[in-house]
């Protein structure tokens, strides 16, 4: 069997794969390879074909594919090295990965440093808790824009959509321009966790009912998928009954969260995060491995690419410094805890080291309920140091702060740092 | 008189936008928290405009489709119109990013241009 060495791998050649490869050949290193299991480069990106991507970045609106290719070309003109329809099957404590594809066979890599970046994946249908049978025409929401953006195939004609997350909405676009009928988009919770752009680009311009605080309490037809009915949920997100209403439909797409993949973080045994169900990452974002770094949606689920390609950057850079630290990242010193409380779901990083963190931090945070009128307040210790009013908070929308290092180094004898929302 | 709702898109706030319109001339706009709702909902009521994303088959490529886009802003009410256009557009591969797939679709004088590289296949 083939063992090849390399000074930093990356698991998976999307948005997060791209970024940190790129990141740590500028910052130094030659040795890097990416382990991609599709046939291209890009990731998700391919197959999210409408535009809006990359306006932090580029100060430009691309589409998706647009936006992987700036990615791809830096890649390219780097010269890094990638291979692709390779499946990562396991990755040892001692950063050796076991990978497989149709080239090289089964083989083994042993890394020095290694970033993961596999990104998520869609919540499924087992995982909905929805009766009835199993009939062919329910899809995840992204199979569906890959079966119709990629593969060239419509998955049906009549259509409803449970979730009303920003793919479900772009779906619901996509599927009407190709001569669907979409009939309605059901949301569980009171509040669409999709941009209003798209709530009114995707849903209002085709005349697209959206039903908020509804869900689908059953599946009609045994071969192929005849209807479903939808009911009103109360407060608890339990159905009420009698508010039943049957729709007819061939289709049902499924847009209810995504969730982080971690099967090859667990086989190592790194530390998960029951918030994000991703690694538990420190300033360095290297997970609870000595070595082994995380970015982008398998660390947490962003709602921009442009903030994933950022995260990644830092993850590549971290990487790289920690090979030319000699496999270190020194001593670890003082942890500083950063606490999510009053309305903050979690933060990542979840802790920090002072003395090797780079001048400015960047902590991004998600809110569990929509806050208007509200400030932001950070805390070193018990000193409010951040007091800063937003005019609306939601948990759709990804929020971050920057810690400068001189003002952590200043205070002296910091032990914790408290980001939480304060009603005005 | 006429009255149009609208939702703001600027943020994640959303605010509904009640915009009075005389004979077509926008009067006032009101419900908007910032100066963002106001351009929106005046470009909204009298000249909207949206970016068409779409797919075209590819012949002889490394996969079956090469994705697109109006290269500017169309009128919104010709969205269905640039979509007929390309229904039967097939185009031979190599494509590459930028490349016209069709010229001055459905009248409008945009162009529908690639978005994404594809090979032979």
């Amino acid at each position: 069997m083939n063992t090849f060495t390399y000074d930093i791998v990356i698991i998976g050649g999307g948005p997060a794969g791209l970024a940190a490869a790129a990141s740590a050949k500028r910052n130094g290193i030659d040795s890097i390879l990416i382990l991609e299991r599709d046939n291209q480069l890009g990731g998700i990106l391919n197959q999210c074909i409408h535009n809006g991507f990359g306006l932090h970045t580029f100060q430009e609106e691309l589409t998706g594919p647009e936006y992987a290719k700036r990615y791809i070309d830096q890649v390219c003109d780097l010269q890094i090295e990638y291979k692709l329809n390779t499946m990562v099957l396991d990755v040892s404590a001692d950063k050796v990965l076991t990978a497989i594809n149709r080239t090289d066979g089964l083989f083994h890599i042993q890394a020095r440093a290694i970033i993961l970046a596999m990104g998520c994946r869609e919540r499924p249908r087992g995982a909905l808790n929805i009766p009835g049978f199993r009939p062919a025409g329910i899809y995840s929401a992204g199979t569906a824009q890959r079966l119709v953006n990629i593969e060239g195939f419509m998955p049906g004609k009549e259509v409803v959509i449970l979730g009303s997350g920003d793919i479900g909405l772009i779906m619901a676009r996509r599927m009407t321009l190709e001569g669907a009928k979409v009939k309605v988009v059901a949301e569980l919770m009171p509040f669409s966790g999709g941009l209003k752009r798209n709530i009114v680009q995707c849903l209002d311009d085709f005349g697209i009912p959206l039903k908020l605080s509804h869900t689908v309490v059953a599946i009609h037809g045994k071969e192929r998928v005849e209807g479903i009915t939808l009911a009103k949920v109360d407060s608890h997100g339990k159905p009420i009954p009698g508010t039943e209403e049957e729709y007819s439909c061939d289709t049902l797409l499924l847009s209810c969260g995504l969730i982080p993949e971690n099967e090859i973080s667990r086989s190592i045994g790194l530390q998960i995060e029951p918030v994000t169900n991703g690694p538990s990452v420190n300033e360095s974002l290297e997970t609870s491995a000595e070595g082994i770094f995380a970015c982008g949606n398998v660390l947490h689920v962003h709602d921009l690419v442009d903030y994933v390609s950022e995260e990644a950057a830092a993850a590549g850079k971290n990487a790289a410094k920690y090979i030319q630290s000699g496999c270190s990242l020194g001593k670890p010193g003082n942890s500083v805890s950063i606490l999510p409380t009053g309305g903050v779901r979690y933060t990542v990083p979840k802790e920090l080291t002072i003395d090797r963190m780079d001048e400015e931090l960047t902590v991004r945070f998600r809110v569990g309920a929509v806050y208007k009128n509200c400030y932001l307040a950070v805390y070193f210790n018990d000193k409010q140091i951040l007091h800063r009013k937003k005019q609306i908070m939601a948990p759709g929308e990804m929020e971050e702060i920057k810690l400068k290092k001189s003002e952590l180094e200043h205070f002296g004898h910091l032990n914790s740092i408290t980001i939480q929302i304060e009603e005005a | 008189m006429e009255i149009r709702n609208l939702t703001c898109i600027g943020c994640p706030l959303g605010c509904t936008l009640k915009v009075a319109l005389d004979n077509g001339e926008v009067k006032s706009v009101s419900g908007n928290t910032c100066k963002r709702g106001d351009v929106y909902a005046r470009k909204e009521v009298t000249h909207p405009t949206r970016t068409v994303t779409s797919t075209v088959r590819v012949l002889g490529g490394e996969i079956a489709m090469v994705s697109v886009k109006t290269e500017q802003d169309i009128p919104k009410e010709k969205i269905m119109d640039i979509m007929a256009s390309i229904a039967d557009v097939k185009i031979e591969a190599p494509v590459k990013i930028g490349d016209v797939i069709l010229a001055d679709a459905a009248g409008t004088g945009v162009n529908i241009v690639a978005t994404k590289d594809v090979a032979r296949g």
